[in-house]
């Protein structure tokens, strides 16, 4: 006996096995960042100092004596704009590489799945340069905790760009010969790797604004 | 549901563009508001109005979420609940008391 | 009217497939009754760690100051000179009882032991719907428990703030707390691997007509339990990430301000809030009881119904009340921070939704109960431990009512009391069903039978020496003595009167590891020299027994695709030449 519903619908459910799998992974992500987010109001909202920069880091970065300096404001918002940018960008690629396997042209695959993992790419070479700033004017996450919720959420996020560029790396490479022998499975296998990359930009959709703009 | 002619993904790939550009558009609104210097309420709650349209745009299209089964609507609504439930209730330990 | 009695066919007639390498059939196995066993194995060896772990806290807790027979020399001098246990080893002992017990015992052995071997088998499934994924699982929980164990050797030993790990104390504990939540975040992506694979198997692998109303009550049991298990388990893993960062990057997510230890200030930056990791772990940690006790619950189903020789009563509302449960388990979690200074509105709430949640499980209790009216029941060795488990699980249930009422917990919080309330559910509870599905479904898997006798030998004493350990707890705990305590609670007036009971329940607690003799002596005599049986020893109406042989085919399961027919238990149904009508039989009117 097969395992069935691997590539075709499942009736009753309307769904493919690795369909529904992703959504629940999905779901327990949601749980995840709903958590971490959670966190977040709750410890800005219990200390009325959390978005404040002490005065003495607020010396050493040499903004002594300009009033009340806010943390976002030392985050670097035009990195973090172009980076949403490629994020979202990677998103519509993603979706193309699905499309174009719907319409049986592998090599357009190829080259919008590469686009994807090349917007992966340039998000996390973005994001190092943006910690290795941070760093080197020595804002650690346990400097303060805006900071520490900032490292967080956003290396947190970064591993799952990290998981995302492993998946769609092996889609492109090794794993497209399942083209041939199993076209629709292939297909489906992308179409589930689209839906964990569009919750990564999602998330992150929600990161830019609470942690840079607000 | 999706289509399967190669006319209809065609019309399917026409609206992700579009979704993409809007996706670009919000987000260049939502910095340029960043710098009106808004009150705190008003400038969060602008913020959150455009991640959330952003995210819906996602989740609805590229996700397909508009055209998706049952089962995953319950299943998102289930975990919509939970997810409420995490993000309200450490807060309302605050609620008639000292706590946090 | 007469039963077509299918008989499947004898495995040797499928035993086609290539032979697989002794690796690949036995360690990195994709198949769900390897991976099953595998889990089963390794949560029993957990669970005699947890045992013992518990043992050595007897001992102290019985004799304070005396040292350790036996292994008290091979302990080391950094956790017991001479033999004498040091008050940090006895909160090592404690933090990790807790941790093996609930996160690498009886979970695994509930949901990777019995969910794996048995739901694709009663859902007429060849697989789990992700083999890969099923064995990955598994090996990651092993890696997790590998964590677990390494940490008692780290310097400073395993971790010692309690298996709830509060901070502050947990931020400032010695390394073993590093690897207890490293082991943690192992545990939990193995516990998402499997919840995502138990949903999917259970919700697209059914037969063709089993419909939702058509599966066993244990299937339902534990696809609930995967739901709690995916939604639950993140917050636990965000707080786990979050602590972490407390611990090796400085943060204070969960550090105060101006924090004193051992008479200074610590270096950190504070606001940091330590009610929000209680919130996030009691977040995992309640639904986490309802994962140890629904599974249980699905076992005893199993075992009642067969054994009654009668339908389940109320199966329609035992499956409502179990979702029910399973929903409300999400947003009961604050009862545990009553004493917190948490408000007094929001505990409110939370006492109003714990008394809420205690009406499906008296629900499924009751249907339980009410399925052993006029059966003619059969007295065997499973059916005396799912017998045992209703009026046990029912002490425990009952006993934390006056838990969930802000007002009595202040009295009883962290006493005794609530230690007896939940090892109730979970010992002679939830672990008596665990032993009942041990006896239940060993056939399935060896295609023997345990011995009766022996059975009879380990239940009775577990039976008696179970409540011997709990009962006391009680008294001590209105008592008012708290837990934790390393010497039992000899420095505190209030206890005096109640000491006594401490070595009783030491000697019962070394009774009940006598009484697993038999069970290790039948279990491991059984698998060789066990009774031979047919497929269906039980006479069971269940996919698993009625329509694959016993063991089942090792690739596929069933000889051929069943076909269900009807609902799970129909046992004597009037009219029919057998008691019992197997889920997939065709009936051929006479």
């Amino acid at each position: 006996m097969q395992i069935p519903y691997t590539v075709e619908e499942r009736p009753d459910t309307g769904l493919y096995n690795a369909k529904l799998g992703v959504w629940l992974f999905l779901a327990s992500e949601v749980m995840l960042f709903g958590a971490l987010f959670s966190s977040y109001i709750l410890l800005r909202t219990g200390d009325p100092s959390f978005m404040i920069v002490p005065h003495a880091i607020a010396e050493q970065l040499g903004h002594a004596g300009h009033g009340e300096l806010r943390w976002p404001a030392e985050l670097n918002v035009p990195i973090a704009f172009v980076n949403t940018l490629v994020l979202i960008f990677s998103s519509v690629t993603i979706v193309m590489s699905w499309a174009s396997l719907r319409l049986r042209k592998l090599d357009k695959f190829r080259l919008w799945m590469g686009l994807t993992l090349l917007c992966s790419l340039v998000f996390l070479v973005l994001k190092a340069v943006e910690y290795n700033a941070k760093f080197s004017h020595h804002l650690l996450p346990g400097t303060a905790n805006f900071l520490a919720i900032y490292f967080t959420l956003t290396g947190l996020h970064a591993l799952h760009v990290i998981g995302g560029v492993v998946v769609n790396g092996y889609l492109w490479g090794p794993g497209a010969k399942m083209w041939k022998s199993d076209p629709a499975r292939f297909t489906n296998r992308v179409e589930v790797a689209g839906l964990y990359w569009h919750f990564v930009d999602l998330v992150w959709i929600f990161l830019f604004p609470s942690l840079y703009l607000l | 549901m999706s289509g399967h002619t190669a006319e209809e993904i065609r019309a399917e790939v026409r609206r992700y563009w579009l979704v993409g550009l809007a996706l670009f558009l919000l987000t260049i609104i939502t910095v340029a508001v960043s710098y009106l210097h808004l009150s705190a309420g008003m400038a969060v709650a602008i913020a959150l109005i455009i991640a959330c349209v952003k995210g819906g745009l996602v989740a609805g299209v590229f996700m397909h979420l508009i055209s998706e089964r049952q089962a995953v609507y319950a299943l998102l609504l289930l975990t919509a609940v939970f997810f409420l439930f995490v993000m309200l209730g450490p807060l309302g330990g605050r609620l008639g008391g000292v706590g946090g | 009217m007469s039963v077509l009695e299918k008989q499947p066919p004898e495995p040797e007639a499928h035993e086609h497939h290539h032979e697989e390498p002794f690796w690949r059939k036995y360690i990195f196995s994709q198949d769900h009754k390897v991976i099953g066993i595998q889990y089963g194995f390794t949560a029993l060896i957990f669970l005699l760690v947890g045992f013992s772990l518990m043992l050595m806290m007897r001992w102290q807790l019985a004799f304070p100051g005396k040292p350790i027979p036996i292994v008290g020399g091979l302990l080391g001098s950094a956790n017991a000179p001479g033999g004498i246990m040091l008050p940090e080893f006895y909160n090592q002992l404690g933090a990790m009882h807790g941790t093996i017990m609930v996160f690498l015992a009886i979970v695994p052995l509930a949901v990777g032991a019995f969910g794996n071997y048995v739901v694709p088998l009663q859902i007429g499934a060849p697989d789990m719907a992700f083999p890969k994924l099923n064995m990955a699982s598994y090996w990651v929980y092993a890696t997790g428990g590998v964590v677990m164990l390494a940490s008692f050797f780290v310097p400073g030993g395993a971790a010692n703030s309690g298996w709830t790990s509060y901070p502050p104390l947990s931020t400032i504990a010695t390394q073993g707390q590093t690897w207890w939540l490293v082991g943690m975040i192992f545990l939990i992506t193995s516990s998402l691997l499997g919840s995502v694979n138990f949903i999917v198997t259970i919700l697209q692998l059914r037969a063709p007509g089993l419909t939702l109303m058509r599966l066993p009550f244990f299937v339902w049991s534990q696809l609930v339990t995967a739901f709690l298990l995916l939604l639950a388990f993140p917050p636990l893993e965000a707080a786990g990430v979050l602590q972490l960062m407390d611990r090796i990057a400085n943060t204070s997510f969960f550090t105060p301000s101006g924090l004193v230890v051992s008479g200074e200030v610590l270096d950190v930056a504070g606001g940091g809030s330590p009610l929000l990791w209680q919130h996030l772990f009691w977040f995992l940690a309640h639904p986490e009881v309802y994962v140890l006790i629904l599974p249980a619950m699905g076992i005893v189903a199993e075992v009642i119904a067969n054994n009654t020789r009668k339908p389940l009563w109320g199966y329609r509302s035992m499956v409502y009340a179990a979702v029910f449960l399973g929903f409300m388990s999400f947003i009961v979690w604050a009862h545990h921070m009553f004493l917190t200074g948490m408000g007094t509105t929001i505990s409110a709430f939370f006492q109003t939704t714990t008394m809420i949640i205690s009406i499906p499980s008296v629900i499924i209790l009751t249907a339980l109960f009410i399925s052993l009216w006029g059966g003619s029941i059969r007295f065997n060795t499973p059916m005396l431990f799912a017998l045992a488990f209703l009026p046990m699980f029912g002490i425990g249930g009952l006993t934390g009512l006056p838990l969930g009422l802000s007002a009595s917990d202040i009295h009883l919080h962290d006493t005794y009391y609530v230690i007896g309330h939940f090892h109730y559910v979970v010992a002679p509870g939830t672990i008596f069903a665990m032993f009942a599905g041990i006896y239940y479904w060993f056939p399935k898997i060896t295609g023997r039978r345990m011995n009766e006798t022996l059975g009879k030998l380990h239940f009775w004493p577990s039976l008696i020496f179970m409540n011997g350990i709990f009962m006391p707890m009680f008294v001590q705990g209105l008592a008012g003595v708290s837990r934790r305590l390393y010497d039992g609670g000899m420095q505190y007036d209030h206890a005096q009167d109640v000491l006594q009971w401490n070595s009783f329940m030491s000697y019962s607690a070394f009774g009940l590891l006598a009484a697993q003799v038999p069970f290790l002596i039948n279990f491991f005599k059984s698998i060789r020299w066990g009774a031979a049986v047919d497929s269906n020893p039980w006479r069971a109406t269940t996919l698993e027994w009625a329509a694959a042989p016993s063991p089942p085919v090792a690739h596929g399961n069933f000889p051929e695709e069943p076909v269900v027919r009807r609902g799970p238990y129909e046992y004597s149904v009037p009219g029919h030449d057998s008691d019992f009508l197997p889920q997939h039989a065709a009936v051929q009117e006479a």
